[in-house]
């Protein structure tokens, strides 16, 4: 394989990876930060021992995230520096900011959270966790403006034999980058409350500490409602961005090919890329692709034929992962919703059903996630910046293929080793319970 | 051409903390093995660098951003000529962050020796690479107009293995310096004597430092320029015996600020020789990337400036607030960590 397409697969294997971790730490840390906040107010001790044992999981999760997030910024450099060299001069900047606005203040907090209980107030401890979910979340916003950049480049010039940066308000007021934003944190509190709801479930099934579970199920199904409502606008919001300024990307997520106004929509349909069309199309909506992309019935969608085959990006994976996205985005508002109904009416016991599936609804937001970065990812090729630059002029020269196989295959081992280990993790520790007895881990009898 | 040099001091200054304060986390990872030996000894290394190893390392993303930001086509460059060396950096600390997490989160003995071992690998080798690449950097690369002409190997040559060991024993004198100043009694005597005699080692290896760099780089050419700028190398040997000083007469929180201040001011004296180049060239001086030839325009310079000018300011604020909340000794009690 050449060092494009190795440097392709490493790339979506390190960043499918990191965002693993990404939406929980996005989510989970708000819920921390309002726990914490509660025992400060009420003096409450179950709001105490809910923030550690679900801080005890964030923490498992929360390493991971932070250490393969320094995998994405290198590999600018290493896989993809044709890139870096031609656009880091409106690129670089946001990732800069990145460092030094946010993601300092969350590495910097997370030790004087995890070490600091005794040592400053505890209402200084509580804000710190909110300081470290308002950093983490800013991040976020900043990192994605910097893709929703190479989505929907705005505020640049070419000069000098490269993309200079010309506005930077406009980077930063990119309604691309914003959408996404949007999109990418609301998904992951949705994700976080099926991650606690699912968690939660699986104690009040086996009666462990009923009081406790009962508050973090109630809030989980209370957050995991709101979310994944809200993750339906802001999919919408998002899908207006795409069908105004990535038409092929929208084409190739309704495997649309003819450019028409008032499009239909087609519940089950199945692309046919060969012949430009579709296998078969059923339940076909009047008008609505153009009510769902733009608002309005009589809108024009631009189908995928107005580009050459070389141009239009991969119309199956796209298709499908945007289905099984929507598809999924559907199930959790009804998960979520039985869940809050019967959280509000406090029928545990005779819930067996609800309690016994929502531990393995766990794993979907998740997959959801990483559905949609397919759509957003794949859905832009063969561009690596829309319309600016082709992701096969990105990659390094002065690699060789030789060494991203050994990278590649470095990365698989290690980040395989360590996702068995973090998840293992995990599951001992969400199985454990709120009281774990460290003096067993620190050996702190032996001195 | 002020922004660009503005640039090349605030790079200089992000990568000098970075040695300065991950620094001491590396040498007392790369010594945790070692020094600590008793569960309750490793228990007080880990609880010395565990509130602020994560926040530390920062400082070298934020050192990468910057060098992406300002000097994008040196960032390109730096990043895809040394790609196998990075790597193994980057897998070192991958390795070196989840050993500190992971590790308390288990009971069993071979998972306890298996993150040890991890924090002690992942603690040496970007103690180690990092000389090495610093090394090559002040060699020059064999880089032309049609691009890089070397490989991992390349870089192993005997100078930058030289700086390789120079930086490694820098660390390791200074992590010990950290132990001791944060432990007590005797295993906090017992780092204390250590750090003493790796200073020795460390005195040795910067004397083969400056003398090789004479010969082998061109480092001494703005010295040679402009004399006045040796007032640098002149103050890093003082601080240099500053450590020494400070250890005989029992004061570790002293050395440990002179420590400090050697791995500043050695970068500050590695750098200044370096000026204006970021990636030398050794076999075609007209291909190096200087801080003139590979910065971003002056937009996004200025730009740069003014989130730096507001935001280092800011993280060293919190940052000095958080090592002072951590400031008192280390002791057994271990109350009030989450684990």
């Amino acid at each position: 394989m050449d060092v494009l397409t190795l440097s392709r697969i490493q790339f979506a294997v390190t960043v499918m990876f990191h965002f693993i971790f990404v939406p929980l730490t996005l989510g989970l840390a708000w819920l921390l930060a309002w726990w914490e906040h509660r025992y400060v107010k009420t003096g409450d001790e179950k709001f105490l021992r809910l923030v550690k044992y679900w801080g005890r999981l964030f923490l498992i999760n929360f390493g991971l995230g932070i250490v393969t997030g320094i995998t994405m910024e290198f590999q600018f450099g290493m896989n993809w520096s044709a890139y870096a060299r031609y656009v880091g001069d409106i690129f670089g900047a946001p990732l800069a900011i990145e460092a030094l606005a946010a993601f300092f203040l969350e590495s910097s907090l997370i030790g004087l959270w995890v070490f600091g209980w005794n040592k400053i107030s505890k209402k200084a401890h509580a804000r710190v966790m909110a300081l470290i979910a308002l950093a983490a979340n800013l991040s976020g916003l900043v990192i994605i403006l910097a893709n929703g950049w190479m989505q929907r480049p705005v505020g640049y010039v070419l000069r000098n034999g490269r993309a200079e940066m010309d506005d930077f308000l406009a980077l930063l007021t990119n309604s691309y980058g914003w959408a996404m934003f949007a999109h990418t944190l609301i998904s992951a509190f949705a994700c976080t409350g099926f991650f606690v709801l699912g968690i939660s479930a699986w104690h009040l099934r086996r009666r462990n500490e009923t009081d406790l579970f009962k508050t973090s199920f109630r809030t989980a199904a209370l957050f995991a409602l709101v979310f994944t409502v809200l993750t339906a606008f802001s999919g919408d919001q998002n899908g207006i961005q795409v069908g105004r300024y990535q038409p092929p990307k929208l084409a190739a997520m309704e495997s649309h090919w003819e450019t028409r106004a008032g499009a239909p929509f087609a519940v089950f349909s199945w692309p046919d890329p060969k012949n430009e069309k579709n296998v078969f199309e059923f339940l076909k909506i009047p008008n609505g692709l153009s009510l769902m992309t733009f608002h309005s019935a009589n809108a024009e969608v631009k189908g995928l034929k107005d580009l050459p085959p070389a141009e239009r990006p991969p119309v199956l994976v796209t298709f499908l992962s945007f289905r099984f996205m929507v598809l999924l985005g559907v199930f959790f508002i009804a998960m979520a919703l039985w869940a809050w109904i019967k959280g509000r009416q406090g029928k545990w016991g005779d819930n067996p059903l609800l309690l016994r599936i929502l531990p393995w609804v766990i794993p979907l937001p998740y997959i959801a996630i990483q559905l949609g970065w397919l759509v957003a990812e794949i859905g832009r090729q063969p561009w690596i910046v829309y319309g600016l630059m082709k992701t096969s002029d990105a990659v390094s020269t002065a690699v060789s293929s030789s060494q991203v196989i050994f990278s590649l295959i470095g990365f698989t081992l290690l980040y395989g080793t360590l996702a068995v280990v973090d998840i293992t993790l995990l599951m001992k520790h969400a199985r454990k319970g709120p009281d774990v007895d460290t003096s067993a881990i620190l050996n702190t009898a032996k001195v | 051409m002020a922004l660009q040099i503005l640039w090349f001091v605030l790079w200089g200054i992000l990568w000098a903390v970075y040695f300065m304060l991950d620094g001491f986390d590396l040498g007392a990872g790369t010594l945790y093995n070692f020094l600590a030996r008793s569960e309750r000894e490793k228990s007080l290394v880990r609880r010395a660098l565990g509130p602020v190893w994560d926040g530390n390392e920062v400082w070298l993303l934020t050192a990468g951003g910057a060098t992406f930001a300002a000097f994008p086509s040196a960032y390109a460059s730096l990043f895809s000529f040394l790609y196998t060396a990075l790597l193994l950096v980057l897998f070192a600390l991958i390795v070196r962050g989840v050993s500190i997490e992971f590790r308390a989160k288990g009971e069993t003995a071979s998972w306890k020796k298996g993150w040890d071992l991890g924090l002690g690998i992942g603690s040496f080798l970007p103690a180690f690479l990092f000389g090495v690449a610093f090394g090559n950097l002040f060699r020059g690369l064999p880089i032309d107009a049609r691009g890089y002409h070397g490989t991992l190997l390349t870089l192993l040559n005997p100078y930058g293995l030289l700086t390789g060991v120079f930086f490694l024993s820098f660390f390791l004198v200074h992590g010990a310096v950290w132990v001791a100043f944060r432990t007590e009694g005797e295993f906090g005597a017992r780092a204390h004597t250590l750090a003493g005699r790796l200073w020795w080692i460390l005195l040795v290896a910067a004397v083969n430092f400056l003398v090789l760099s004479y010969f082998e780089t061109n480092l001494a050419a703005n010295y040679l320029h402009s004399p006045v700028l040796l007032v640098v190398p002149v103050l890093t040997v003082l601080a240099l015996l500053g450590i020494k000083l400070y250890l005989v007469k029992n004061k570790t929180g002293m050395a440990f600020v002179f420590s400090c201040a050697t791995i500043l001011l050695v970068t500050a004296t590695g750098l200044i020789g370096l000026y204006p180049n970021l990636i030398l060239s050794r076999t075609d001086p007209a291909s190096s990337l200087t801080i003139f030839n590979s910065s971003s325009s002056p937009m996004t310079l200025t730009i740069m400036t003014v989130v730096a000018l507001v935001f280092v300011p800011i993280v060293i604020g919190y940052q000095t607030w958080i090592y002072r909340v951590f400031r008192k000794k280390l002791t057994d009690d271990t109350g009030g960590i989450l684990y």
